[in-house]
């Protein structure tokens, strides 16, 4: 018997999953007091600042490129519309496993489904999952379907070709409702003006939620394409790369312009002058999400060259998380008169739902058609 | 009907009478630990601030009469009855605790230690006809009884007795107003109840957005149905023609 190569990944991975399987342990049998730093104070924390807010908004190159290629028909994206939607894919899964520890009554997920409130913004997020996550399912079918012909082509063939004749109106359903999802989870903090930062707080925020998702989705794309050619040996053509890293500079142009001018409309500027932490991490938001990132991606240099693309994206991603954990932990800290920081078991939960993020990928990358389109014309 | 309370401070001689008749309707435990604790919690639902001077002030839920955590509540287990109290039904809710996230006065409480978990909070002894707290108290500081009359009542001792109170009466126009009446004789901020809530119920902010959606849903859907149609027609269109000069050029 052939033992599996011990590699430093590896070892890490299995480590994780062994802290996560504990912690796992102990937000089950002993509860949310027991496994987090959460209180009465700071109902809401890592697990929902990162895994729901900042998960989601990571899927969205998923709808992005889904209408880019099957509405907009350009097709020069189609070699990385499948990953993007295999990502939001994952992304939607692993948010709901995220759901399942966060809530308190895990077993009541469905409630929503039966039980409605339909002038609340999480009613409109728990049926927004629900339907997009059911919506990337039937998208992703033709992937996995593609797959399975090659073994039984005469069964699979006809509901193949039924899929694929549903794919334009599927993308053009499940864009708008990923739109609204994305729009509703900014949609949360509208409802608290008095407690969120005015660093924040804004009535735009559904508007600000959905244009950062576009950008941190297309960041997000470029960060997996570079990671599966170091990884998983799938590099992309290169006037690909160069075309995302220029719509990427459009998207966060606009954002910026948004969230700036937003930021004066609402006179919030001198607030960010204090010498506070809350003013450190505001700039250090600003300055990844959208100064360094700008200033780099306008140099031919920096966007033609994948190695330094890659960077910013890396870059890019790790800001707008940290815009998404500014909303839900450090703007929220003031009015609750606490600080909270994460306690191990709750990076743990998370440091595992992104490890099996990244083995569900690779293997979904090494067994299905995600990275060759159309693997029959390949002959095989 | 409409069931509130009003709490005037300047009756109010600290003696936490209101805690344990609270304690007792509610089957919590009240013992001195209890009693020293100054702040809600899940097994504490209503205490007295207390300030130099011998100045207090009751801390509860305001049972707004258009409740932020009762529009944030997704599945409908908070609830605001027609005669006054914000109830809370534990079989629908599912512990997303958006509900303590939304209320501006903080008042929704969690069983942080309990396996499965609930929201705790005052829900204004519904089934009783005067407030648990409301009979407890000795002064008549606390009592209960209809909104309006209570209001009236308050104006009543406003007007009375100005000197005796800071002119307002907290909970009147708050959020759009709320089933709890406060009446005290230093600012109420200071016993750390927001000052800056307005007038205007909160859960009109998230509504206005959520109105909008099946607008932008309509108009999404049409448009990236006609751009699909567009795009489509444009590669048939290309397609067509290059068979046709393909033709052309065998026929050549």
């Amino acid at each position: 018997m052939r033992l599996p190569k011990i590699t430093f990944w590896k070892t890490l991975f299995v480590i994780i999953l062994g802290f996560g399987a504990y912690a796992t342990y102990l937000r089950f049998f002993k509860g949310l007091g027991a496994s987090t730093n959460l209180s009465d104070a700071m109902p809401w924390g890592l697990w929902v600042g990162f895994d729901c807010l900042g998960g989601i908004m990571l899927t969205a190159g998923g709808f992005t490129l889904m209408a880019t290629v099957y509405v907009f028909n350009l097709e020069k994206f189609r070699s990385i519309a499948r990953p993007a939607l295999l990502t939001a894919f994952l992304g939607y899964l692993l948010e709901i496993g995220a759901v399942m520890f966060d809530l308190g009554r895990p077993y009541r997920i469905w409630h929503p489904l039966v039980m409605w409130n339909p002038r609340s913004p999480m009613f409109i997020v728990g049926w927004c999952v629900m339907l997009y996550s059911g919506i990337m399912a039937l998208e992703f079918a033709p992937t996995v379907l593609e797959k399975l012909r090659l073994v039984k082509p005469q069964t699979i063939e006809k509901p193949l070709r039924f899929v694929r004749a549903l794919q334009a109106p599927l993308v053009i359903l499940g864009v708008v409702v990923a739109i609204v999802h994305q729009s509703a989870l900014g949609t949360f903090y509208v409802l608290v003006p008095g407690k969120l930062h005015p660093l924040w707080y804004s009535s735009l925020l559904p508007v600000l939620f959905f244009v950062s998702s576009v950008a941190a989705g297309i960041a997000m794309t470029l960060f997996e394409s570079g990671m599966s050619s170091r990884h998983f040996e799938h590099a992309l053509e290169k006037p690909l790369i160069d075309a995302l890293g220029r719509v990427l500079l459009i998207a966060l142009v606009v954002y910026g312009v948004l969230r700036l001018q937003d930021l004066t409309r609402l006179g919030a500027w001198p607030q960010a002058l204090h010498l506070t932490n809350v003013a450190g991490l505001f700039w250090l938001e600003i300055a990844m999400s959208i100064a360094i990132p700008i200033a780099l991606l306008s140099f031919k240099a920096v966007r033609e060259n994948p190695q330094r693309l890659y960077v910013v994206a890396i870059v890019t991603v790790l800001g707008f998380v940290v815009n998404r954990l500014n909303i839900a932990v450090t703007g929220m800290e003031q009015w609750a008169g606490v600080t909270y920081v994460p306690k191990w078991s709750e990076v743990s939960v998370t440091l595992m739902m992104i490890s099996i993020g990244i083995m569900l990928f690779g293997l979904a990358v090494k067994y299905l058609p995600v990275f060759t389109h159309e693997p029959s014309l390949r002959g095989a | 009907m409409s069931k509130a309370i009003l709490y005037d401070a300047t009756l109010c001689i600290g003696c936490l009478q209101c805690e344990e008749g609270c304690a007792k309707q509610n089957k919590l435990r009240y013992d001195e630990g209890v009693a020293a604790e100054k702040k809600t919690s899940d097994h504490k639902f209503t205490y007295v601030a207390v300030k130099p001077n011998d100045k207090f002030m009751r801390r509860l839920c305001m049972h707004c009469v258009d409740p932020t955590c009762v529009s944030a509540c997704p599945v409908g287990a908070l609830k605001k009855t027609a005669n006054g109290p914000v109830v809370y039904e534990e079989d629908r809710c599912m512990g997303c605790r958006y509900c303590m996230v939304a209320c501006p006065f903080g008042i929704p409480k969690y069983e942080w230690s309990k396996a499965l978990p609930g929201v705790r909070k005052c829900i204004l002894c519904p089934d009783r006809k005067d407030t648990a707290c409301a009979e407890a108290c000795p002064t008549g500081a606390t009592i209960s009884g209809e909104r309006d009359t209570l209001l009236a009542e308050a104006h009543k001792r406003l007007s009375e007795n100005p000197s005796a109170y800071v002119n307002h009466i907290y909970g009147e126009t708050e959020v759009g107003g709320t089933s709890v009446l406060q009446l005290s004789s230093i600012p109420f901020s200071e016993f750390g109840l927001p000052s800056n809530l307005g007038t205007k119920p909160l859960p009109y902010l998230t509504a206005d957005v959520i109105h909008q959606i099946p607008r932008v849903a309509t108009v999404g859907w049409a448009m990236l149905g006609g751009i699909w149609w567009i795009t489509n027609r444009r590669n048939h269109v290309a397609s067509n023609e290059s068979d046709k000069t393909n033709e052309a050029k065998k026929e050549e």
